[in-house]
C-alpha cells in the first residue's frame, strides 16, 4: 500500500503576476508530523490553502488523501481537519454546540457525537466548561478546544497553520502532547510554526523562501548539513543567506 | 436622487378608472370624454356588470368606479337631477380623497357646460344637475393609520430580513468562521438555508409582534386571511435574505455591508409604495417595482388585511415574489464560494 497522503508535483499559484507558490513539489506520508517553515510571506498559507481545498492550484498536481485538489476540492474536505490563524470556533456557542456542529457537517451521528464529546471534554480536563461560551475561555484552552474539534472526525489530515500563535509556553508544550498522540493515531499532521524550537519536535521539516521550497528533510540531517546547532540557525541560513 | 425624486411623488396621475354607463348616450359620453381628457384619470375598464367592476376593484385593478345609470341621459334633457355614484377604493385615505376631489371638478365643469347649452335653448329653466353619490370601499372612515400599518408591517420584516442576515454573514468573515466552514465538506446549498431559517423563525414573529400591536393600539381592521398575510411574508422573507445573503458575498468588513444595505433598502422601501401609490409613479419606476419585493408585499398586505382579498385576487403579487424569492436565492447560492 502507497503511504503517501499528501502529493504535490510542480505546484504553482500565481496572483496576477505575483508567485507565490513556484514550483513546489514534496510528499507527506501518513501519521507524519510534517513541519512547513518559513519567513512571513513566504507562501505557506497559500499552500496550505490549496491543499485543503479553499484555494485551486494555477498548475501542477496536488493529491490529498488521494484526491485531485484542483478537480474536487469538496472531496478532499471529507478528508481533513483545519485549524487556522485566526481562531475559528463560534464564539457565542457554548462548547458542547460547537462540537455537535461540526461533528454534524461531518456527518456523524448524533449518538457518536455523543460519546465523543463525553471523551473529549474528560480528556481535556474540560468537564466543568461543557457548557460554558467560547467567548469565555481563555485562549490557550481555546487553541487546544479548537484543535480538538479539527480532529473530532477523525480525518486522515489535519492542518494547522500557526496553531499556537500567542499561547503561553506551558500550553504550547501541552498542545503539542495532543498532536504528538494524533499522529500515533494514525493522523497525518501537517503545521506550520514562527516557533523554531517547535520545529524541532516535528519528523521533518521543510523551509520556504520566496515561494520556494529550499530545504527538505528532518531536523536532525538539516542541522547536520548546514552546520547548525539548531533548527533556528539553519532557518536563518537558508531564510537570509547574506 | 435622481431615482428618488421623480419616482416618490405624492402627486396624483394616472388614477385607474372603470365606467359603467349603462347609459350609453350623447351626454354620458360627453362626460367620459371630459374624465379621458384630464390628465388625472386614465380609463382603463369599462363594464356594464357592476360584480365584475367590484371584483376587479377588488383586485387592485383600479382606483375608482363611476357607474352611470341608465336614465343619466333622460334626466340631464327632462331637466331633473342626474345621478351617478362613485366608489372609490380607500385604502390609501389621502389618495381616495385627493381623487375624489378630482372627479368632482370634472363632474363640475361638465356641470357648467350643460349649463350654458341649456341657457341657450331655454334660459328659464330650472338648472339640470348631476348629483353624485360617493362612497369610500375598504377604508370607509379614511384612516391613514390603517393604510400606513400594513405597510409599516412589511418594512419590519424587510428589516430584520436585510439587516440581521447579511451582518450575520459578514461577522462570520471578519471572525474568520467562514474559513472553518468553507474547509468543510458542507454544501453550498445546505449553508445558505441554514443562514436563513433562523431569520425566517425570527421574521415570522416580528410579524406576529407587529399585528398584535396593530390590533391592540391601533385597532386595526383585518378583513382577509392572516394564513395568507404570514405566507407572503414567508416567501417574501426568502427573497429578501437570498438578497441580503447575495449582497454579503461582496463586502468584506460589517461597516460596508451595512452601507451598501442601508442603500438598498432606502430605495426599496420608498419605491414601494409605502407612501406613494404605485400608480402615480413614472413608468421606469413601476418597471423596476416588478423586481422590488417591498413593492409587492406592500400590495399584498394592504390588499390582504384593508380589502380581504383572496390567494386569487394577489396571485400575481405572489407569483412575483416566488419567482424573485428564488433568482435571489440562487444568486447567493451560485456567488457564496468556498475555493477561491
Amino acid at each position: 500500500m502507497d503511504n503517501r497522503v499528501i502529493i504535490v508535483k510542480n505546484l504553482v499559484k500565481k496572483f496576477g503576476n505575483f508567485i507565490a507558490n513556484d514550483n513546489l513539489s514534496f510528499e507527506v506520508f501518513k501519521g507524519e508530523i510534517f513541519g512547513f517553515l518559513g519567513a512571513n510571506g513566504a507562501g505557506k498559507t497559500t499552500a496550505i490553502r490549496i491543499l485543503s481545498g479553499l484555494s485551486s492550484p494555477t498548475s501542477g498536481e496536488v493529491l490529498v488523501a488521494g484526491v485531485d485538489a484542483s478537480k474536487k476540492p469538496e472531496a478532499i474536505k471529507k478528508q481533513i481537519g483545519y485549524m487556522c490563524q485566526k481562531f475559528s470556533l463560534y464564539e457565542d456557542l457554548t462548547v458542547k454546540e460547537n462540537i455537535m456542529l461540526y461533528g454534524g457537517i461531518y456527518g456523524m451521528t448524533k449518538s457518536l457525537i455523543k460519546e465523543r464529546t463525553d471523551d473529549l471534554l474528560e480528556k481535556l480536563n474540560f468537564r466543568e466548561y461543557g457548557n460554558k461560551f467560547i467567548a469565555d475561555l481563555p485562549l490557550g484552552l481555546r487553541q487546544k478546544l479548537a484543535f480538538s474539534v479539527a480532529v473530532f472526525h477523525e480525518p486522515k489530515i489535519v492542518f494547522l497553520d500557526e496553531p499556537t500563535g500567542g499561547v503561553d509556553p506551558i500550553t504550547r508544550r501541552q498542545f503539542w502532547e495532543m498532536i504528538y498522540e494524533t499522529a500515533e493515531r494514525g493522523i497525518t499532521v501537517f503545521v506550520t510554526t514562527h516557533y523554531m524550537d517547535e520545529a524541532e519536535y516535528c519528523d521533518r521539516i521543510s523551509i520556504m523562501s520566496e515561494g520556494r521550497i529550499v530545504a527538505l528533510d528532518t531536523p536532525e540531517n538539516l542541522k547536520k548539513q548546514y552546520g547548525a546547532d539548531s533548527v533556528e540557525e539553519v532557518f536563518i541560513k537558508i531564510a537570509r543567506p547574506n | 436622487m435622481l431615482l428618488l425624486v421623480p419616482a416618490v411623488t405624492f402627486e396624483m396621475k394616472n388614477v385607474r378608472l372603470c365606467i359603467i354607463d349603462k347609459d350609453m348616450t350623447p351626454e354620458s359620453r360627453g362626460l367620459i370624454s371630459k374624465l379621458e381628457g384630464s390628465k388625472f384619470f386614465k380609463i382603463t375598464f369599462s363594464s356594464f356588470s357592476e360584480t365584475e367592476a367590484n371584483n376587479m376593484l377588488h383586485r387592485n385593478k383600479f382606483d375608482i368606479i363611476l357607474s352611470i345609470p341608465s336614465d343619466f341621459g333622460k334626466d340631464i334633457l327632462t331637466e331633473r337631477p342626474a345621478k351617478i355614484m362613485a366608489s372609490v377604493d380607500a385604502v390609501n385615505a389621502s389618495t381616495a380623497q385627493l381623487s375624489w376631489a378630482y372627479l368632482n371638478g370634472v363632474l363640475r365643469d361638465y356641470n357648467a357646460i350643460l349649463l350654458t347649452e341649456n341657457m341657450k335653448s331655454t334660459p328659464m329653466e330650472p338648472i339640470p344637475q348631476i348629483q353624485i353619490t360617493n362612497r369610500y370601499w375598504y377604508n370607509e372612515m379614511l384612516n391613514y393609520k390603517h393604510y400606513m400599518l400594513p405597510g409599516i408591517l412589511g418594512i419590519l420584516v424587510t428589516a430584520i430580513g436585510f439587516l440581521l442576515a447579511g451582518l450575520n454573514m459578514v461577522r462570520e468573515k471578519e471572525v474568520g468562521t467562514i474559513e472553518q466552514i468553507n474547509v468543510t465538506p458542507v454544501r453550498k446549498h445546505q449553508f445558505i438555508i441554514a443562514k436563513m431559517v433562523p431569520f425566517l423563525i425570527i421574521g415570522m414573529i416580528d410579524l406576529s409582534l407587529g399585528l398584535i400591536i396593530g390590533k391592540l393600539v391601533f385597532n386595526i381592521p383585518f378583513v382577509g386571511s392572516i394564513v395568507l398575510l404570514f405566507m407572503s411574508s414567508f416567501i417574501f422573507l426568502i427573497a429578501v435574505l437570498g438578497l441580503a445573503l447575495f449582497v454579503s458575498t461582496f463586502s468584506g468588513t460589517q461597516q460596508q455591508y451595512m452601507f451598501v444595505a442601508f442603500f438598498c433598502m432606502i430605495i426599496f422601501i420608498l419605491m414601494s409604495g409605502i407612501f406613494t401609490p404605485y400608480e402615480s409613479m413614472p413608468a421606469w419606476a413601476q418597471d423596476f417595482n416588478l423586481i422590488n419585493p417591498v413593492a409587492h408585499l406592500m400590495r399584498i398586505n394592504r390588499m390582504v388585511m384593508l380589502k380581504g382579498s383572496t390567494i386569487h385576487d394577489i396571485r400575481m403579487e405572489l407569483y412575483s415574489l416566488i419567482i424573485i424569492a428564488i433568482a435571489f436565492t440562487t444568486l447567493a447560492v451560485r456567488r457564496y464560494r468556498k475555493t477561491a
